[in-house]
Formats: C-alpha cells, sequence, structure tokens
C-alpha cells in the first residue's frame, strides 16, 4: 500500500509539473484563474450587467494569501492529525497482542 | 467554480437558494443523526471536511496556462453519503464567501448546489455504477472522485449559461462558452483529486481500517481484507 501510494504521488507531482510547463508555454500565460476568467466572459456577453451586490470584506493580497494558507493548514493538521492518532491506536492494540494481552 | 459575488442576478440568486436548502437541511439532519448514532465516527468526519478544505484552498496551474482549484468533496461522498457531504462542502464554501471574498452570499445557493450537491452525487452515483461493474475499488474511486469534479464546473457553466444567454447563440451557446473556460483547466485538476483521493484513501485502509467498518454509505467496501 505505501508503495502504492508513493507512485500516486510521484504521479500528482508529475501532472501538476507537466501543466506548469506546458501552461507555461501558451500564450498570455498568468495562470489567471478560471473563476476570475468566467466572470469575464460574463462581462462579455453582457457589457451593462452590474454585480448587485459586493463581498461584505473583501482580503488584501497578502492577507488574502494568509487565509489561503490558514485554510490548508487547518485541513492539513487534522488530516494527518487523524491519520497519526489511528495509526498509534492500531499499533498500540498489535503491541497488546504480541505481548499477549 | 465559484461564481462571484452578485454576478447572478437576483432571482436567479433567489431560485438557486431555494434548489440547494433542503439538501442542506437533509445533510445537516444526516449528520446529526450519523454523531448522535455513531459517535465513533466523528474524527473521521472532522478528517473528511479537512480534506476538502486543503483541497479546495489549492490552486494548481493547468496547461491551459490558467489556474483553478479542485473541490475535494468526492472523498466525503463516497464514506458518509452525499447528503452528509453537502454540509461539510457549504461550510468551505461559506467560510470562503466570508473570508477570502471568493464566491459570495447571494451566489452561495448556486455555488452550494455545483459543488456541495452535484459534485457528492455525481461521485455517489459513479462509485456505485463501478461497484455494480466489478470495477477494482481504487479505479472506480479515481472516476468517481475525477467526474465529480468535472460535473461541478459543468453545473457552474450551466448555472451562467442560464444566467446569461448569449444574444446570438441563446443559452446552449453561451454554456459552451463557460465550459470551454473551465473544462480544459479543469481536465488535469480533477486527475490530480481522484489520484489524490485514492492516496487518502489507501492511507485510511492502512490506518483508519477500525472506522470504515462502521460506514453506511458503501457498507464493508472500503474495509481492507484481513491478512491472517
Amino acid at each position: 500500500m505505501t508503495a502504492r501510494n508513493g507512485w500516486l504521488l510521484a504521479a500528482v507531482v508529475l501532472v501538476v509539473v507537466v501543466s506548469l510547463v506546458v501552461g507555461g508555454l501558451q500564450e498570455e500565460a498568468e495562470f489567471a484563474g478560471t473563476d476570475g476568467q468566467a466572470m469575464d466572459a460574463v462581462a462579455e456577453l453582457r457589457p451593462d450587467y452590474e454585480p448587485w451586490f459586493n463581498p461584505v470584506w473583501e482580503p488584501e493580497g497578502e492577507i488574502e494569501s494568509l487565509l489561503f494558507a490558514l485554510q490548508a493548514a487547518l485541513g492539513a493538521g487534522v488530516l494527518g492529525y487523524y491519520l497519526g492518532f489511528r495509526r498509534g491506536q492500531a499499533q498500540g492494540r498489535r503491541n497488546r497482542v504480541d505481548a499477549g494481552d | 467554480m465559484h461564481i462571484a459575488e452578485g454576478f447572478l442576478p437576483p432571482l436567479h440568486a433567489a431560485a438557486w437558494t431555494v434548489v440547494a436548502l433542503p439538501f442542506v437541511v437533509v445533510g445537516a439532519r444526516r449528520v446529526t443523526r450519523l454523531l448522535r448514532e455513531q459517535p465513533q465516527l466523528k474524527l473521521l468526519l472532522a478528517a473528511a471536511g479537512a480534506f476538502a478544505f486543503v483541497i479546495s484552498a489549492l490552486k494548481l496551474p493547468s496547461v491551459t496556462g490558467s489556474c483553478s482549484h479542485a473541490t475535494g468533496v468526492g472523498l466525503g461522498a463516497i464514506l458518509f453519503g452525499p447528503a452528509v457531504m453537502t454540509v461539510l462542502g457549504t461550510i468551505v464554501l461559506v467560510f470562503q464567501a466570508l473570508l477570502l471574498a471568493h464566491g459570495g452570499l447571494t451566489t452561495l445557493g448556486a455555488n452550494v448546489f455545483a459543488m456541495a450537491i452535484v459534485g457528492p452525487w455525481v461521485a455517489y452515483g459513479v462509485l456505485l455504477g463501478m461497484r455494480w461493474l466489478n470495477v477494482p475499488l481504487t479505479v472506480g474511486v479515481f472516476l468517481a472522485v475525477m467526474l465529480a469534479n468535472l460535473a461541478t464546473y459543468g453545473v457552474t457553466a450551466g448555472q451562467l449559461a442560464l444566467a446569461f444567454p448569449d444574444p446570438a447563440s441563446g443559452v446552449a451557446g453561451a454554456f459552451l462558452k463557460f465550459a470551454g473556460v473551465f473544462a480544459p483547466t479543469q481536465l488535469p485538476l480533477a486527475v490530480v483529486e481522484g489520484l489524490l483521493t485514492v492516496v487518502v484513501i489507501n492511507l485510511l485502509r492502512q490506518h483508519g481500517a477500525h472506522d470504515l467498518r462502521d460506514l453506511r454509505a458503501f457498507p464493508q467496501t472500503f474495509v481492507p481484507e484481513v491478512r491472517s
């Protein structure tokens, strides 16, 4: 299982790196977000459309990075805690069985 | 797939909110019942939500020279069922709408429908079909998650097309235009999300087998074979 996950993660890295390289060769490669591009397409289809509601709060550039990093860190932390905790529990059970309890 | 704040006309925004609401309510009941009847699964539920948090925070580059992000809702949907994942996905979307100005409150209903309802149900339905066809579990998981990711973006394109039909080619023409923005960029990201979900499933089978026995969406499906 561990070896297979190694290959899977290598495949993930490969897909991302190939995407980055191939994407960088495209004209006007700015790696802009598709969400923003879709809203630009709205503006093209309906130049007169004005968003009728504004975000209640919009973080500045660096703060936005901070919050995105925080979101990822929270998620990774909880996921890592779960896996580590369960792994330790399973180990403990095996040790007790080995000890003959 | 985040439709930005204010980018759906009021009528559409209200309609998608009305459509999404019953799914969220039913999902919330399912979560409450799950926590009452199987409190031992609380930690795994948190882990599934955490996976969606990480995955949807990562904006990844794509072959088109654009960036997009995966959704992370496939894992929870196949572990706990789509209704439960609707709640977790909604939490992610509310977090992003309030703190990151990604998506919005007026478009929350539409975004919940795309990412937290259609995505999970597609993942669940595809895996159900794959199990029925006796496709190996990891292949089924990969396809379920990948298609859920693409379906989410397809729904977003449809929602935008309904709101902003092309003057010449109508809703269909607008759909192709919006889908053209998302689809080529999304494809490698859907593959990445599928692979990462298989990695997590493998890790769960290795370390969290006790929890997997109690799951009811796909009973006993993820439990690893006992080695004697």
